[in-house]
């Protein structure tokens, strides 16, 4: 899960690790508010989307005085904010962050990571801080400062006085940087982070260490036990057809195609996917329902991939194995009659009963077509949106 | 021959009273696999038709002898669990539970390094080896015994889909292992590929893997420079678009890397016999093989 650099920044305060003084703000008025609040000036106003890229895009700005508070807020508030990360569409900016301007010394780079790989987690930053970071990665990897900490053993003091003395930092400023580094793991430990990216990192003319930026990824199993985190969550940001999946425990992810698709399993989802494009059409989406698909998911997979207005057809590929494909046809049958069913749908299914599985889709009345195999299914479902 | 499991394997069952335990459970005995015991905290004594049920993993080894543990716990306690049967010094876990935080499992992973355990999943089918021992959720029906094909996935039911194409196409499997999709994970695909090359059985590996991570990439080297008996590899994920998702943890791609594309390179450049279409992945491996 992702949550805004104004909430994220509210963490880092929980955690003894000091940000700029600043406001999220919902209307040009409230801005202008907390810009009197803030007494000096420049203070800068910062588009609250869950991308990254927003100052490229024209989603940060400085404002002087209070007329340009007024008029930039105005500007941002509403705008499609387009960054590489959003995709062409942009994002729709309905929160600002109104923040007091710092004198920058330097900008540095933070992060801190899960390495899949070596099951540790890996403390991050450069010198090369405020750019973009993947690029500096690709082109001079010796800038990129890595310590991999055990998490059996936690954080200890050797690790962050190795990254401070590497970022040469001056001497009045490493002790505030070990201090943050301690309250940033013990958050990303206490609050199951799976990345957490600060760029810039500041350093301030008088030696003092500011996240000017902040960006945090929750782990998405583990949301369970963070009720706080929960609360984070804005639906605004996300897909509306994904957060009404999601209610099913559906997993969907909408895409540009015309060619509907139902699988149980990611993997074969993906697959599945691959061979629609590969028989000359494109997937409209991905849909899990799970490895063991029931016909209440069916149903709900159905309506959601139905008000995707360009799908032309549906392919439903379920490995039964363990589940029957006598009770997974009668499920397909009666979603299908509830829903409305609109589109052809190709049913590729296996699994015990089989047989009995196609009589029942064939014996339905509905406009269903069985395939044989794989190969077949997307053949068919090819054909039908051609 | 097999690798892993095979028909002396004496199962515990952690989580054995639960739904999904009782279930599979079941499914495992029906298939002929020895399930000696279970566990559930607080229900020690009493029976799981006709499976003693222990209240820990300590009593379930010292009382039925059991040498492998199959884990069907739900996540907040299943990092505890796995924990508990590297305690008790079983040979293998295999964890079925999907959803397990990504922190606990980085602690569990740094703990099984320090202990003579395997660890297979979490978040995977299992591991089965045909006509002797199925332990995990797949549908026993599909395989078919004798060998002489290895299977390895960080998939399910795409697993599923490779199993039943090699046995329509009359080719058995030694042993079918899914590592699982997690991004952290106890068994990866090179433990997997070394312990099928040192199979006097295995002749030939399918090896199926997915968009995210460089698991696949890694063990493309390995292969290239240490097995010498022919892989068959196939990735899924050529059309996911890019910085999403896909249900799995472990399938996200950002950057460059981790691509479709990057993985069916890596494979080639390896000598492996990539399959670009799963439609044919049985006709694939018939020709191979």
């Amino acid at each position: 899960m992702k949550i805004h650099e104004y909430q994220a920044k509210e963490l880092f305060a929980n955690y003894g690790v000091p940000v700029p003084k600043g406001k999220p703000v919902f209307s040009v008025d409230e801005a202008v508010e907390a810009a009197k609040e803030l007494g000096d000036f420049p203070v800068v106003v910062k588009a609250q989307i869950h991308a990254g890229g927003r100052g490229k895009g024209g989603g940060v700005k400085l404002a002087q005085n209070i007329e340009e508070v007024k008029t930039i807020a105005g500007e941002i508030l509403g705008m499609q904010l387009v960054t590489h990360q959003t995709g062409p569409e942009g994002q729709k900016v309905q929160k600002l962050l109104v923040e007091q301007g710092l004198d920058i010394a330097k900008e540095l780079y933070f992060s801190i990571i899960v390495d899949r790989a070596t099951a540790k987690i890996v403390i991050m930053c450069s010198e090369a801080g405020g750019m973009d970071i993947e690029e500096v990665a690709a082109s001079t990897p010796e800038k990129i400062i890595k310590v991999p900490v055990d998490p059996l053993l936690g954080v200890q003091g050797y690790h962050c006085r190795q990254a401070a003395y590497r970022l040469n930092l001056p001497p009045a400023a490493i002790k505030p940087f070990i201090k943050m580094v301690q309250g940033l793991y013990k958050m990303f430990m206490d609050k199951d982070c799976s990345l957490l990216e600060i760029n810039p990192l500041v350093l301030t003319g008088d030696d003092g260490i500011i996240a000017l930026d902040a960006k945090i990824n929750f782990d998405d199993n583990a949301l369970y036990r963070h009720k706080d985190i929960q609360e984070y969550r804005d639906l605004d940001e996300e897909e509306p057809l994904e957060v009404e999946a999601s209610k099913f425990n559906l997993n969907y992810i909408k895409m540009e195609g015309n060619v509907g698709n139902m699988v149980n399993g990611a993997g074969l989802a993906m697959a599945t996917m691959d061979i629609i494009k590969q028989a000359g059409a494109e997937p409209a989406n991905f849909l899990d329902v799970g490895g063991g698909a029931n016909a209440e998911q069916v149903e709900n997979g159905f309506r959601i991939i139905l008000s995707d207005k360009n799908v032309k057809g549906i392919l439903i590929n379920i490995f039964g194995g363990i589940l029957r494909c006598d009770v997974l046809a009668s499920g397909v049958v009666e979603a299908a009659k509830k829903v409305g069913l609109n589109v052809p749908v190709v049913v590729r299914m296996e699994g015990t009963n089989v047989d009995e599985g196609r009589r029942i889709l064939a014996e339905s009345g509905l406009n269903l077509t069985g395939a044989k195999d794989l190969k077949d299914a997307a053949a068919k479902v090819a054909q039908i949106v051609q | 021959m097999s690798i892993f499991v095979n028909k002396d394997t004496k199962v515990v069952v952690q989580g054995i009273t639960g739904k999904e335990g009782q279930f599979h459970t079941r499914q495992c005995i029906e298939y002929g696999t020895n399930i000696v015991a279970g566990v559930t905290p607080g229900k020690g004594g009493q029976k799981m038709d006709d499976v003693p049920v222990f209240n820990s993993v300590y009593e379930a080894v010292e009382g039925a002898g059991a040498n492998c543990s199959m884990i069907f716990v739900p996540p907040p306690f299943a990092a505890d669990a796995i924990l508990e049967a590297i305690d008790a010094e079983v040979d293998l876990v295999v964890a079925i539970t999907e959803g397990i935080p990504v922190l606990d499992m980085m602690k569990v992973k740094n703990h099984l390094a320090k202990s003579k355990t395997r660890l297979i999943g979490p978040n995977c089918p299992g591991v089965i080896t045909p006509g002797e021992c199925k332990l995990g959720i797949m549908p026993g029906k599909i395989h078919k015994p004798g060998g002489p094909i290895g299977v390895v996935s960080r998939s399910g039911t795409l697993t599923y889909e490779v199993v039943h194409q090699l046995t329509q196409q009359g080719m058995g499997q030694t042993t079918c292992i899914g590592i699982g999709g997690d991004p952290v994970n106890g068994t990866n695909f090179i433990d997997v590929l070394s312990a099928f090359e040192a199979d006097p059985e295995t002749k030939g590996i399918v090896m199926v893997g997915e968009i995210g991570g460089s698991a696949e990439e890694e063990a493309a080297e390995f292969i290239k420079a240490n097995l010498k008996i022919p892989v068959v590899g196939f990735i899924a994920g050529l059309t996911a678009p890019p910085g999403r998702r896909m249900g799995h943890a472990g399938a996200i791609i950002s950057g460059s890397s981790g691509t479709a594309q990057a993985k069916i390179e890596a494979m080639k450049d390896a000598g492996i016999h990539v399959c670009e279409n799963l439609g044919t992945l049985g006709e694939l491996c018939k020709e191979v093989f």
